[in-house]
């Protein structure tokens, strides 16, 4: 039990992957202008995640190790095609503006990542957990990273108004403005985790 | 159970166990969502109609042009002589926060409204370049190509509607000046309902 939680911990502070891991960079700069994106985003990578590990862990034994990597991606692949054409069908209005960066899931390092970190080392039920924990973190991450640009830029968050949007910084929105949050909420992360 | 060698045979046999498997799984959640898809894409296409036609009766054309991430796709409703009743973008990759505003920026109330407007009477082009819509402010680009959409939609009314509507409009498209884009349009004849009383 100890264990399990430390798993699931770890995804979340020690090893969170924006923050601590640094992995998946990609859609983290381009997904969070706002900070529903970021949130959706960082759910949809959860999924896969939580899916990829169970399977890949059960799989573990079967892999011969000289074509882990594209049996890992297989199976990668079908999770997100799946995660896919379910958003598609029953929730259409995230899918709209997500519909892009979903396939991109496929080629986020940090799934492929925990798949040969741990899933393909540790049992099913702690595998999930990783997942879960990474997702959690991820998720985190990224919806932290979304508030801060979509209030900066446009003076909301989650489409809340909190200022007169006229006074926000469109760079914040833009790509530049991802990597300067990125980068400060970053070092902010690390100070605070040092103590 | 031990870990599976690396022999030739192991690697083709597993790979291909796992790829079946997911090409099964795929296949079946496919076919399960289809109709669900299917029904959720109708569903926003006859939403989209009824909104521009803001419960008038009048044509709703789907038309394109090209934006500044992507292509921008608008449903276009337009009133029997042409002017516009309203508009919907249904699809665009504009950037968050400055072209992204082409969903609001030009609908009634917006500041640069183009409802009622008529693109064979009016000057729909961004004050800019000497027209009479106000573009998004530092989206240029975007409001452009989204009057150029507009004015795509409009070439297919034109086309549609003929000689009713060029006694009523001054310059209306005829077939040498249409936008090389309206070609990509889509047409619905409809009444108020949303429904299609004369698919061309």
């Amino acid at each position: 039990m100890n264990n399990a939680l430390k798993t699931l911990t770890n995804g979340i502070l020690k090893e969170n992957p924006t923050f601590g891991l640094v992995l998946g960079m990609c859609p983290t700069l381009a997904t969070t202008s706002s900070a529903v994106n970021g949130m959706s985003m960082g759910l949809a990578t959860m999924f896969v995640l939580i899916c990829s590990n169970i399977v890949i862990s059960l799989l573990k034994n079967v892999i011969p190790d000289k074509v882990r990597i594209p049996a890992f991606i297989v199976v990668i692949a079908t999770f997100v095609s799946i995660l896919q054409l379910l958003m598609q069908a029953y929730v259409p209005a995230i899918y709209a503006t997500l519909g892009l960066f979903i396939p991109l899931i496929v080629v986020n390092c940090i799934v492929l990542g925990r798949a040969e970190a741990f899933a393909c080392k540790n049992s099913v039920g702690l595998s999930a957990i990783d997942g879960l924990g990474m997702g959690l973190g991820f998720t985190l991450s990224l919806t932290l990273i979304g508030a801060v640009r979509e209030l900066l830029g446009t003076g909301c968050i989650f489409g809340a108004h909190l200022f007169d949007g006229q006074y926000g910084a469109l760079i914040f929105v833009l790509a530049p403005g991802a990597f300067i949050c990125l980068g400060y909420i970053m070092a902010l992360v690390q100070k605070l985790m040092k103590k | 159970m031990a870990k599976l060698e690396s022999t030739f045979k192991n690697m083709v046999l597993s790979l291909t166990a796992i790829t079946l498997v997911a090409a099964a799984g795929l296949a079946a959640v496919y076919m399960v969502t289809k109709a669900q898809i299917d029904a959720q894409k109708e569903a926003a296409q006859n939403a989209a109609k009824i909104e521009v036609l803001n419960g008038q009766e009048g044509t709703a054309i789907e038309c394109s042009a090209d934006g500044f991430g992507g292509p921008i796709r608008l449903m276009v409703g337009f009133a029997a002589n042409g002017d516009i009743l309203g508009y919907k973008v249904l699809e665009h990759q504009e950037t968050p926060g400055l072209g992204s505003h082409i969903a609001e920026w030009f609908q009634e109330g917006g500041k640069g409204n183009i409802i009622g407007m008529n693109p064979g009477k009016n000057n729909m082009t961004v004050s800019k370049d000497g027209g009479e819509v106000d573009a998004i402010t530092a989206a240029t680009i975007s409001s452009r190509a989204f009057l150029k959409a507009i004015h795509n939609a409009y070439g297919q009314f034109c086309e549609q509607n003929g000689n009713a509507v060029a006694t009523d409009s001054v310059a209306c498209y005829t077939g040498a000046s249409m936008p090389k884009d309206s070609a990509e349009c889509v047409m619905h004849h409809c009444c108020s309902e949303g429904k299609e009383v004369n698919h061309e």
